[in-house]
């Protein structure tokens, strides 16, 4: 044991510093809900910058593994939470470049024998000092096809996850069931993706306010018939089939700003005020397929 | 006898840092980074061998690192570049290429000028 106390650290100073701070809020206001996923982003930013500390003190611990699947329905913010992430590791010095390289298994597997390794080694070779998001990963593995080459690609990012993990965090994302499945079938890649993070369905409340920060960004307002349509909306449209959560309600949102304009344009003429160019109201919403559905069935 | 081709060549190899830092240095450019090995680094021989193809959309060395280490664990005995292409309207032409690998015994030669009729030069390979 030394005689001198060392001295004492300061990770808070290390924290606001680290430019983190700024990320994780931005992750906080534009992403509504995601309890589980916040939490867990929280963990692993917490986790680098005690390492950084420790590191300052001479306490080597390796580079711990980062790579993660999201899992999710479609529409749970997966390709946000990823977009995020690279800026916050980016902010931790985790990542060098912090930026997101999003492919598919087109982007990975190529037609013929040899044409997969070059093509997947490029699209690597570019999200180095980054992080490379692969959306819908249990396309690579096809079992019904044995010549399939997206087992090549698989073996490459394998060796790639393994062997370059300070270069590169992968994220593999995708609906749940078929992750699963994906996983069960490649054990290798289970066994060294460290972060299983699923993303839960967004509640009514939540897609309310989700359609709230969405209609602020794009400038527009509910006027106070409008959000209880909005709110009706809603609870109808996730008990219809083909649901994407927070994508549908843009796609929800873009056809009802394509009614607001239709119904400013029918009443030209007419002095138009900017409350006016920016109110949706019940009308609009309301004349939505939901709806009609609904009367149908009643 | 030392090679003097391309950039840097007439200072000590560079380390695979300062290699990295050159590389980055492309990469922030813009420039598309390739590498290239020859077993004939005769100064007429301008087309060396690609090694992989060049490589589009890098942000980070890291990616062209590897390849150059790809590359000398393949041909250790050859001569290896790193060149970095510019495609930007105007220039369209290489804008750094230097070596990153030389073999342990470089082969000797020298280039010997000869006067010919009128004002022709003739350039000889002495090895």
């Amino acid at each position: 044991m030394s005689a001198s106390p060392s001295p004492a650290l300061d990770l808070d100073t290390l924290y606001r510093e680290s430019h983190v701070a700024g990320a994780l809020e931005a992750l906080e206001r534009e992403l509504v809900g995601l309890v589980p996923v916040k939490t867990r982003v929280r963990e692993i930013a917490a986790l680098l910058v005690v390492d950084k500390l420790r590191r300052s003190v001479g306490l080597e611990a390796g580079a711990p593994s980062l790579h993660m699947s999201f899992t999710g329905n479609p529409g749970t913010g997966k390709t946000t939470v990823a977009l995020r992430m690279a800026e916050i590791l980016h902010a931790l010095g985790y990542s060098r470049k912090g930026h997101l390289v999003a492919v598919t298994r087109d982007d990975l597997v190529g037609q013929y024998i040899g044409h997969t390794a070059p093509k997947t080694k490029e699209v690597l070779k570019r999200a180095m000092g980054g992080v490379l998001f692969i959306d819908e990963a249990y396309y690579l593995y096809r079992p019904e096809n044995e010549r399939d080459y997206g087992q090549e690609a698989i073996e490459i990012l394998l060796q790639v996850v393994e062997n370059q993990r300070e270069d590169l965090v992968v994220i593999l994302a995708g609906y749940k069931d078929r992750m699963d499945r994906f996983f069960s079938s490649n054990p290798g890649m289970a066994s060294r993706i460290a972060h299983h993070i699923d993303f839960p369905d967004y509640d009514e409340r939540e897609l309310l306010a989700i359609a709230g920060l969405m209609l602020d960004n794009m400038k527009y307002r509910l006027d106070a018939g409008g959000e209880a349509a909005l709110r009706e909306y809603i609870a109808l449209r996730k008990t219809q089939p083909h649901f994407a959560n927070a994508r549908s309600i843009r796609n929800a949102l873009d056809r009802a700003r394509l009614r607001q304009a239709k119904r400013l344009f029918e009443q030209r003429g007419t002095p138009l005020t900017r409350e006016a160019l920016m109110a949706i109201t019940a009308a609009d919403i309301r004349a939505s397929r939901v709806f009609k559905n609904k009367e149908k069935i009643a | 006898m030392r090679l003097t081709q391309g950039t840097f060549s007439f200072l000590p190899d560079l380390s695979d840092a300062q290699i990295r830092a050159q590389i980055e240095y492309c990469l922030g450019r813009g420039w598309a980074v390739s590498v290239e090995y020859t077993d004939d680094p005769h100064p007429r021989n301008a087309y060396w061998e690609m090694y992989g193809m060049p490589m589009f959309d890098l942000k980070e060395a890291a990616g062209v690192m590897a390849e150059v280490d790809a590359c000398r664990k393949t041909f250790p005995r050859h001569y290896v570049k790193v060149n970095a292409f510019d495609a930007t309207h105007g220039w369209e032409a290489l804008r750094l290429s230097f070596i990153v690998n030389r073999p342990p015994n470089e082969p000797h030669f020298s280039l010997e000028r000869e006067e010919g009729a009128g004002r022709l030069q003739r350039y000889r390979l002495r090895y």
